[in-house]
């Protein structure tokens, strides 16, 4: 009667991405989410708010990714009442990395930390699934983004601007969402400067489109 | 050296003794019993300033309806109701046990508790236990802040929908809702599509069956419809099929005299005197 994909744990085969421009960062995600072959949310958003000026792009397993994601914004919102002021972005990378080091061995969980603040401006981690913190200019993650390293190491150019840098992330994430099963529906876009964030939704019938016979 | 003046102290915590004895019975064939399942549709849907939520009322033990008109819509708190899919068991104890803390809660703040309370409070409480607790849930309620409704896996992930499905019915309510949802719809009309996604489940669907319940939650107050609608209502006979009283033949008859040997034995009162 219970089919398999109903007790399938239930994650989000993703496509996520992060790029520094100059004044912060974009991030975008598409807003998939599987178990097994079902969609069970077309309109999905991996984009997580942590603190005002930092988010995370989550990947793997929906529960893994979500309860971090509350525990470190927990863990942030005392240490910004602490400090005074907001957390640094590095700060809420490295909280994230030890939850999915300690854990690793039961987590499911591909981060990318990304934010502003004003000691470094924008700036964006990756923590990959063994729990590794690595900062990068740009970086790109979940099941969608093998498709894409190519066209982000040849289009990538440090300090774009903000238009620039938003159709660049929003291009990339199209040609992942075709060529992967996993990801697709809709685009969500997140700006974050010093202002805060600025979001908004690339609709399935406004997505990008490219060579497509 | 034990004896009943001085007794051997068992040994703390859990036995796992029978462990070994049902892995052998398994190997052999022997099949371990299996939960109750309440392979389910459960829907739920945001309406103009409330929430409809909608269950059929089928349990089933593997292939045999363990209940036909059981209750799938749980009670949370005054304003928050939640529809249960997975193990009848799990989903009928989470539920209960999270209605139990966030009275407390309610108590303690002097306040009407908030969806998004109950949401985390359950995420959390299935996470720690990464899907042992077989509890598929649709949680949904009117606060100070709106009405919202979740969908809750039993790992601990969530999301936070207009419209949702869940159990092995919810692709048949799905495709109801997918063509015909839209946002603000009214009271009747929410009823209605909610009314016709279970019914899909119900009959597209093996482990859906029965009745259908409806609970509409407003700012106003909660409507339960316990038994909204029977969905399978048994037909009434148009003719009565009965035989008229000596619609048989009689070919023959033959009486035989049974003989009866009967004894009287008297039975004098007891002496009481």
């Amino acid at each position: 009667m219970d089919s398999d994909w109903m007790n399938a744990p239930h994650s989000t085969g993703t496509s996520i991405m992060a790029a520094e421009f100059n004044g912060g960062v974009v991030i975008g995600a598409d807003t998939r989410t599987t178990t097994g072959a079902y969609i069970a949310n077309r309109v999905t958003d991996k984009l997580t708010k942590v603190t005002d000026h930092i988010y995370c792009c989550r990947s793997g397993s929906a529960a893994d990714t979500q309860a971090i994601a509350d525990i470190v914004s927990y863990h942030l919102g005392f240490h910004g009442m602490e400090l005074g002021e907001e957390p640094l972005v590095e700060t809420s990378a490295a909280v994230f990395q030890e939850l999915c080091y300690n854990y690793r061995d039961s987590l499911m969980a591909g981060i990318l930390v990304a934010g502003w603040d004003k000691r470094k401006g924008g700036q964006i981690y990756s923590i990959p699934i063994g729990g590794m913190c690595v900062r990068q200019n740009v970086s790109i993650g979940g099941s969608g983004s093998s498709y894409v390293y190519g066209y982000v190491d040849a289009n990538y150019k440090p300090g774009m601007s903000k238009e620039a840098c938003v159709d660049f992330v929003t291009k990339t994430l199209a040609l992942a969402m075709s060529r992967d099963g996993s990801s697709g529906g809709c685009i969500r876009i997140g700006v974050i400067t010093k202002d805060g964030i600025e979001r908004k939704v690339i609709l399935g019938s406004a997505v990008p489109k490219f060579y497509e016979d | 050296m034990t004896s009943i003046l001085c007794p051997e102290i068992p040994n703390a915590g859990f036995s796992f003794e029978n462990c070994k004895r049902n892995t052998l019975l398994q190997s052999k064939g022997l099949s371990l019993p299996k939960a109750t399942k309440t392979g389910t549709t459960i829907v739920g849907i945001q309406i103009k300033d409330g929430i409809v939520l909608g269950a059929d009322t089928r349990a089933t033990e593997d292939t045999t309806v363990a209940d036909k008109n059981c209750e799938k819509i749980h009670y949370i708190a005054p304003n928050i109701y939640c529809c249960g899919a997975g193990t009848a068991a799990d989903t009928e104890m989470s539920t209960q046990m999270i209605s139990s803390q966030l009275a407390l809660h309610s108590l303690y703040t002097n306040r009407q508790v908030r969806v998004c309370t109950a949401n985390m409070m359950l995420k959390q409480y299935l996470f720690r236990y990464q899907g042992y607790i077989g509890a598929a849930l649709i949680l949904g309620g009117v606060d100070s802040t709106g009405p919202h409704l979740y969908q809750i896996y039993p790992h601990g992930s969530t999301d936070k929908l207009p419209f949702t499905t869940m159990g092995s019915g919810s692709l048949a309510a799905m495709a109801v809702f997918e063509s015909r949802w839209k946002p603000d719809m009214e009271e009747t009309e929410g009823i209605q599509l909610v009314r016709d996604a279970i019914a899909a489940g119900i009959f597209n669907d093996l482990g859906s069956g029965s009745n259908v319940d409806i609970c509409v939650i407003r700012k106003s107050g909660v409507d339960y419809k316990r038994t909204y609608e029977e969905a399978n209502k048994k037909g009434t006979r148009q003719n009565s099929y009965r035989y008229p009283r000596g619609a048989t033949a009689v070919l023959s008859t033959k009486i035989q005299n049974i003989e009866i040997e009967t004894t009287v034995q008297h039975i004098e009162p007891m002496d009481t005197a």
